[in-house]
C-alpha cells in the first residue's frame, strides 16, 4: 500500500473511534482544564501578576494531559492486540508511526483549541493570535513525535502509565522550555522574530525527532 | 546434470530457530519445512514455543537465531513483502472494539490495499455469519463472534499461507463446525468451494495451526509436529494415524509437562 494512504487510513480509524468513544479527547481536555484551575488557585494568591506564570501553567497543561492521551491512544491498541493486526499487514512501520503520531497531534491540538479560551477567561489574556498558535503548534508536534514512540516503546510494560513519563519528560525538556520561554515572551508583548534561537531549536528537535522515531518505530514495537 | 533430484522448495523453511527472552529459551533450534499447500498442525504442552514460534512465522517477533524463509524469501530481510501472503489468527483478535465489524474488515482491506473490497467483504461475512451484524460495533459481539470476525479478517487478503494459534478459542461446536469446514476446504479437503471470487479456495493454502483440540488437529493435517521445551520432539504424516495412537505418541514424547492436547472430549 502506498505510504500515505497507510498513514490517512490509520488516522481516520483513530478519528472514527474517537468520536464514537471520546475517551480521549474527554479525559485529555478534562485533565488538562483541571491542571489549569489548579495552578489558577494555587498561584492567584502569591504572584503579583498572573502573567508571569500563564505560560508555564500553559504547557505543564499539555504535558501532563498530553501524556494521559499518549497512554491511552496505545492502550487502545493493545489491549484487543489490535497493534498486532497494524503489525501484521504489509505497510511499513514507519507509515503506522505517522498514522499514529498524526492522530495523536489531532487530538491534542483539538483540546488546546478548546482550552484557551478557558485560560483567555481566567488569566484575561489574548492567546488566540498567529504566533501563539504556531508556537503550540510546534511544541506540540514535538510532544507528539517523541511521545508517540515512548508511549509504543511503555505500552507492552506492566508500568506503563508510570514508565511513560518517566522515560518522556526529560526527553521533553528542550521543547518545553522552549515554548514557555516563547509564550512568555508573546504574553510580554514580544515578537516571534525577537525568539528565533528558541524557535529554530523547537523546529530542529522536531525534525530531529521525527526522522529518529522514522527510523527507530520498528525496532520499539517488535518483540 | 546433477545426479541428485532438485529439492523441492518449502514454502516455509525455519531452520535452527531459538528465541529467549533474557535467560530463558521459548524455542530451542527448531527445524522445520512446510511444503505449498500442506497444513502443518502443531501439538504440545503450555510453554513448549508453539505461540512463540507462529509469532516469528508472522513477523511480529524477532528471533534470536537461525533462518526463516517464506516463499523462498527471508523473513529477516523481506518481512514487509511476506506480510502480504501471510492470514494470521491468534489468541488476542486483532480487531478495534470501537469499529463495526465491516468497519474494521473495510480498514484492514485499505491497508492490504485491496481494490473495490465490498463484494469478499460481504462474501467473509456471510461465510462466518455476521453479515446480518455487520453494522454493529466489535464490542457489542460475544468472544466467538470476535473470534469468528477474526476469521474473516486473516482471510480478506486470500494469504498464500495461513498461521493459526488456536484459532478455536471461545468458538461455540456451531462456530467450531464452522471453522472447522473452512479450514478443510482452504486445505484443499473441502468439498463445496464457493469459488475464487469469494472465499478463494479454488488452491489449496498452506497452513500452520497450533491448536490443543486433537481429533480436530488430524483432521485437517497433512503433518504433525509434537513441540515441547521448544524443541520439535516428534513429526509424522497425518494420514491414516487415528487420534488414539497419536494420543499415546503424545503421551510418551511429552510425558507430564503441562496440558496436552484436549483431544475433544477425550480424557
Amino acid at each position: 500500500m502506498n505510504f500515505w494512504k497507510a498513514v490517512v487510513a490509520i488516522i481516520w480509524k483513530d478519528i472514527r473511534a474517537e468520536l464514537r468513544t471520546k475517551d480521549i479527547l474527554s479525559s485529555v481536555f478534562v485533565f488538562a482544564l483541571l491542571t489549569v484551575i489548579v495552578f489558577n488557585f494555587a498561584y492567584e494568591l502569591r504572584v503579583p501578576s498572573m502573567k508571569m506564570v500563564v505560560p508555564g501553567i500553559i504547557w505543564v497543561a499539555i504535558s501532563f494531559a498530553g501524556t494521559l492521551g499518549l497512554n491511552r491512544a496505545f492502550v487502545i491498541e493493545q489491549d484487543k492486540g489490535s497493534l498486532a493486526g497494524l503489525l501484521l499487514a504489509p505497510v511499513d512501520r514507519a507509515a503506522i508511526y505517522f498514522g499514529k503520531m498524526l492522530a495523536n497531534l489531532i487530538f491534542i491540538l483539538v483540546v488546546e483549541l478548546a482550552l484557551l479560551p478557558l485560560v483567555m477567561i481566567f488569566f484575561n489574556l489574548s492567546l488566540i493570535t498567529g504566533p501563539h498558535l504556531l508556537v503550540l503548534f510546534l511544541g506540540t508536534y514535538g510532544f507528539a513525535a517523541v511521545g508517540t514512540v515512548f508511549s509504543a516503546m511503555a505500552v507492552s510494560t506492566r508500568a506503563r502509565e508510570v514508565l511513560l513519563p518517566v522515560l518522556l519528560f526529560p526527553v521533553l525538556l528542550p521543547v518545553l522550555v522552549a515554548g514557555v520561554k516563547m509564550t512568555g515572551g508573546l504574553v510580554d508583548g514580544a515578537s516571534l522574530s525577537e525568539m528565533g534561537n528558541w524557535l529554530q531549536l523547537v523546529a530542529l528537535y522536531d525534525v530531529g525527532f521525527t526522522v529518529v522515531a522514522y527510523l527507530t518505530f520498528g525496532f520499539v514495537v517488535e518483540e | 546434470m546433477s545426479e541428485k533430484a532438485a529439492e523441492p522448495v518449502a514454502m516455509i523453511e525455519v531452520r535452527n530457530l531459538t528465541k529467549a527472552f533474557g535467560s530463558k529459551y521459548a524455542l530451542r533450534g527448531v527445524d522445520l519445512r512446510v511444503m505449498p499447500g500442506e497444513s502443518l498442525v502443531l501439538f504440545g504442552p503450555n510453554g513448549a514455543g508453539k505461540s512463540t514460534l507462529v509469532r516469528i512465522l508472522s513477523s511480529l517477533s524477532r528471533p534470536s537465531g537461525g533462518t526463516v524463509h517464506i516463499g523462498g524469501l527471508s523473513l529477516a530481510q523481506h518481512a514487509d513483502g511476506i506480510r502480504r501472503y501471510l492470514g494470521v489468527v491468534s489468541h488476542a483478535p486483532l480487531l478495534y472494539d470501537s469499529l463495526t465489524a465491516e468497519e474494521n474488515l473495510h480498514f484492514f482491506a485499505g491497508l492490504y490495499n485491496l481494490k473495490k473490497p465490498e463484494p469478499r467483504i460481504k462474501a467473509l461475512l456471510e461465510r462466518v455469519g455476521l453479515y446480518a451484524r455487520r453494522g454493529d460495533l466489535v464490542r457489542t459481539f460475544s468472544r466467538g463472534m470476535v473470534q469468528r470476525l477474526a476469521i474473516a479478517r486473516a482471510l480478506l487478503h486470500d494469504p498464500e499461507v495461513l498461521l493459526l494459534d488456536e484459532p478455536d478459542t471461545g468458538l461455540d461446536p456451531q462456530a467450531a463446525e464452522m471453522l472447522h469446514g473452512l479450514l478443510s476446504e482452504l486445505s484443499g479437503r473441502g468439498a463445496n468451494s464457493p469459488g475464487p471470487e469469494h472465499s478463494g479456495v479454488e488452491r489449496a493454502r498452506t497452513i500452520v495451526t497450533v491448536t490443543h483440540s486433537l481429533e480436530r488437529g488430524l483432521s485437517i493435517a497433512d503433518r504433525a509436529v509434537i513441540l515441547a521445551n521448544g524443541r520439535v520432539v516428534f513429526e509424522t504424516a497425518a494420514h491414516d494415524l487415528d487420534a488414539a495412537a497419536f494420543r499415546r505418541l503424545y503421551d510418551q514424547y511429552v510425558g507430564g509437562r503441562g496440558a496436552g492436547p484436549a483431544g475433544d472430549g477425550l480424557p
